[in-house]
């Protein structure tokens, strides 16, 4: 028979984020990372009070309503891969890094427990990654970059968008080793395969980070002038 | 006019929701590694399901189901952040600080 019916071949679509499922880390690297985690928040409960003044409370939820909304809009990078917004950036640019793990960590830990996105046993893995290595990288980045550049308007502007850029290439560096600490993958496949193609998807990063805060810079200024400083850090709560 | 800006920024949020249907259904940058490298498979299934793949459950259309998921995970969120922040600040309250 000339004409047989390919078996249909069923690709996994996917539309939206896909997070670290279970399975792909080891048990050990989930375990630590757990740990991570979990000092991290807890640093994040004790650290931020300061930050929260009467603006950033209804900013904190917006911040976590909006970054939920984008991530889910992935966008095509290049041929037939996508990419999607993770907002650790804005969010650290906006209200601080402490406050912004406690963003991510809501939001990444909503979409492993509600909308299976992301699993449970390397949820403090991908919280580890897109909520404090996501938060730090875009928090120092910005640091160093407006030592270098100034702090003018264009500076400023560079910054932001480095940070992010940064962010997204920071984070997918550690969950590559983490892919390679676990066996799944190793070093050298999974670090320049993972760091490729999130130097891409940190444009777009940059990109939707600079617009939003444009769009914030057009109709309350004001909110812009809570961006992360050195001292920042050091503060208890 | 102030609460007006954070209603307007919260909208903002719900139309990106409304729009998630027309998101990129290529796998994303995770998941293309993980398909070229051969481990895709080594993924296993959720220990349950709630709104699994941002697809809310009982809704035949698909776009609409995606879009009731979206929205329903941003309102969550507005209300979690919102509320741990607050909280956050009664704390600091109390502590005198």
């Amino acid at each position: 028979m000339l004409f047989t019916i390919a078996p249909l071949v069923t690709e996994r679509v996917t539309e939206q984020p896909m997070h670290i499922p279970d399975g792909f880390l080891s048990t050990a690297v989930s375990a630590v990372l757990w740990i991570v985690a979990v000092f991290f928040i807890w640093l994040a409960l004790t650290r931020s009070r300061h930050a929260l003044g009467e603006r950033q409370v209804p900013l904190t939820g917006v911040l976590a309503a909006f970054i939920f909304a984008a991530q889910m809009l992935n966008f095509t990078v290049a041929g037939g891969t996508s990419g999607h917004f993770l907002g650790a950036a804005l969010a650290t640019l906006l209200v601080g890094p402490w406050v912004s793990v406690l963003i991510m960590t809501c939001v990444v830990a909503v979409q492993a427990l509600l909308f299976q996105d992301g699993g449970l046993i390397v949820l403090g893995a991908n919280i580890t990654n897109m909520a404090v290595v996501g938060t730090f990288s875009a928090y120092l980045t910005y640091l160093v970059l407006t030592q270098i550049v100034g702090k003018n308007s264009v500076g400023l502007w560079i910054s932001r968008f480095g940070a992010a850029w940064l962010s997204i290439v920071i984070a997918s560096l550690a969950c590559a080793v983490e892919l390679g600490l676990s066996g799944t993958s190793p070093f050298g496949l999974a670090i320049p395969a993972m760091g490729s193609v999130h130097a891409l998807i940190g444009i777009g990063e940059g990109l939707i980070t600079t617009a939003a805060m444009a769009l914030i810079y057009a109709t309350r200024r004001d909110l812009l002038s809570y961006g992360p400083t050195l001292s920042t850090i050091g503060e208890r709560g | 006019m102030k609460r007006g800006w954070w209603l307007i920024a919260l909208f903002v949020a719900l139309l990106l929701a409304v729009a998630s249907p027309l998101a990129s259904s290529y796998p994303d940058g995770l998941e293309r590694v993980a398909e070229d490298h051969g481990f895709i498979d080594r993924a296993t299934e959720p220990f349950y399901h709630i709104i699994p793949d941002y697809v809310f459950p009982g809704i035949p259309d698909e776009a609409l189901a995606t879009i009731v998921a979206g929205v329903v995970g941003t309102l969550l969120l507005f209300a979690l952040g919102y509320g741990l922040a607050s909280w956050l600040k009664t704390q600091n309250k109390s502590a005198g600080i």
